[in-house]
């Protein structure tokens, strides 16, 4: 406070300086103005205006008309179940494999960089292009099922079973694993390196074998980023549906029963012109996503009081 | 004991490095194969010739050409905006004073948590108001400012000393001059890393593309690429020749900026 009357003093501020900040900030808040701030409002807003039509621009009447629907919806329960599935499949398998990873990737290696770019790479790549290649590998005469089959496995449908959505189920999941591998893998890397080393060094003093010294002083150490990257594939997953369109070429699954939360937006909005609705189910997924991330700030600010006292 | 561990380290790690790489070494290689080899079962591993004829191919049936210089322009338009208004907010977050400016700046660290899939709907009927629905605008004008990447430069500009404004302030310099003379050549890393990560973003993205664009001549890459394995009955090795087309250009970039980007990533993630 003190510093700013200092300055004030230092300088004479003329009419152009005391406007200088609002001409920097004007382009940023057009676009957030526009294109965030005003949607939010009005997606609230649309959720609770009954049988709006996009032609008209009207609406009968308020009301939570689009919830009542919405909720009674069938597809609409099969999205969240899906969707939860397919969180508690991803989060804690892709979370065990990108500890190993990283544990293993965060000590001299030859050839770091390549293992590194190579884990990597899917992070950076088109989820649509990949996919294509996913959806090439599942075929049934495909790559996958050919290569199970030294192990004595016969040939799975796994994107076109008529009878089994758990193979669909499956299928999506393998593939979103692959998809967030790479960012998991570059947040606990980070939390790793950020490990003071001594910890280690004085087990390895102490002669603790390499898997105490993981279970014992590298995951309670690693706790906060753990439950950081719990906490943001939590809400990345919940969002699932460039990884399930081109697996089954646009539609959800090959039974039609692959529904996913946001999946269920888009068909609402496109294919029934439901805005309603489709603006109800957008909020029903804003809450998930609104206590998984106060969550994620509560456990951040009670850590932080902790390494303070 | 120490090398059985360090045995096991390499054995394990090529062995998930083999797995990862593997849908793209699937990929690169289906795009060289005949219509006869990608189907046969058991696979075929090496193509007999590396012809470029499933590219050519797939160019002639869809128009790559097009998705290809369309993704460039939205990418080149849509990062080259956003860096510009996410360097003079960040500039006048962190240097200029103005009532309300903490509060205002932690009220826009709140609206990142918004889900882009929650502002589409509204966004959608924007787009046709304005106009510009089914054109390559429409894949522009949403992308011009983004919290995320003001956020990451405001953290830089916070670090430059205050001492270093008010000593080129007192010798006349004008917050204008400062910001580009001093502060950007200074911020030379973060905003490669911004620009960096919003590219990717812009080549990348799909859903948005999906819900505006409905002309041929105006998709991106992705969403071309997605219609045309399933409209045209096109083959699998086009596919794949079509879809390495468009993952290649990501690849050779990260190869060569691979520090900046995992960098960006690790200090808040990727968008999406």
């Amino acid at each position: 406070m003190k510093k700013d009357s200092a300055e004030k003093d230092l300088l004479y501020r003329s009419k152009f300086e005391i406007i200088e900040p609002y001409l920097y900030l004007l382009p940023f808040f057009l676009g957030v103005a526009v294109f965030t701030l005003y949607p939010v409002i009005n997606v609230v807003l649309m959720s609770f205006q009954e049988d709006y039509s996009m032609l008209t621009r009207s609406f009968s009447g308020w009301g939570i008309g689009n919830y009542v629907k919405t909720l009674n919806d069938p597809n609409f329960w099969q999205a969240i179940r899906n969707t939860l599935h397919y969180v508690l499949l991803v989060v804690p398998i892709s979370l065990v494999l990108s500890l190993i990873i990283a544990n293993l990737l965060n000590q001299k290696l030859k050839g770091s960089a390549v293992y590194q770019s190579i884990f990597f790479l899917p992070m950076v790549t088109s989820v649509t292009a990949v996919g294509l290649a996913w959806k090439f590998m599942f075929n049934n005469r495909g790559v996958i099922n050919y290569l199970l089959g030294f192990l004595g496995m016969k040939a799975i449908p796994w994107l076109r079973s008529a009878q089994g959505g758990a193979y669909n189920m499956t299928a999506l999941v393998v593939f979103g694993i692959w998809n967030i591998l790479p960012f998991t893998i570059i947040l606990l890397l980070s939390g790793l390196q950020n490990i003071d080393p001594q910890y280690r060094i004085a087990a390895k003093v102490d002669a603790a074998t390499n898997l105490r010294i993981f279970f014992r002083i590298t995951v309670p150490l690693l706790a906060p980023t753990i439950f950081l990257v719990c906490i943001v594939n939590t809400i990345s997953c919940f969002k699932v549906f460039s990884e399930l369109y081109p697996l089954f070429g646009g539609n959800p699954g090959s039974m039609g029963n692959l529904y996913t939360v946001v999946y269920y937006i888009r068909t609402s909005m496109m294919q029934y012109q439901d805005y309603g609705v489709a603006s109800a189910a957008a909020l029903i997924l804003f809450l998930f996503i609104f206590v998984f991330t106060m969550a994620q700030t509560g456990i951040r600010k009670i850590t932080e009081r902790r390494k303070v006292s | 004991m120490k090398k059985v561990s360090r045995v096991f380290t390499y054995l394990f790690l090529t062995v998930a490095g083999l797995i990862m790489f593997f849908p793209f070494f699937w990929m690169f290689l289906s795009a060289f194969k005949t219509s006869a080899e990608v189907t046969a079962s058991p696979p075929v591993w090496v193509p007999s010739s590396f012809s470029l004829i499933n590219f050519q191919l797939a160019f002639e049936k869809a128009p790559f050409l097009r998705y290809f210089f369309n993704s460039i322009l939205v990418m080149v338009l849509s990062v080259g905006v956003t860096t510009l208004t996410s360097i003079l907010a960040a500039f006048a977050f962190s240097r200029l004073r103005f009532p309300g400016r903490k509060t205002l700046f932690t009220l826009l660290l709140s609206m990142m948590m918004i889900p882009f899939e929650m502002l589409i709907i509204t966004n959608y009927r924007t787009v046709i108001d304005l106009g510009i629905y089914d054109t390559v605008w429409a894949l522009v004008l949403p992308f011009t400012s983004s919290i995320f990447y003001t956020y990451i430069l405001k953290n830089f500009f916070d670090t430059v000393p205050e001492s270093l404004y008010w000593s080129a302030r007192i010798d006349g310099s004008s917050n204008w001059h400062y910001l580009w003379k001093v502060m950007v050549p200074m911020a030379r890393s973060s905003l490669t890393t911004v620009i960096l990560l919003n590219a990717l973003a812009s080549w990348n993205s799909f859903m948005w593309p999906m819900y505006v664009i409905i002309t041929d001549s105006n998709r991106t890459l992705p969403w071309g690429l997605q219609v045309f394995t399933t409209e045209a009955g096109s083959n699998p090795e086009q596919q794949m020749a079509a879809s390495t087309v468009v993952v290649l250009p990501m690849i050779i970039l990260f190869l060569f900026a691979r520090k900046y980007i995992v960098g960006g990533v690790a200090r808040g993630g990727l968008k999406g």
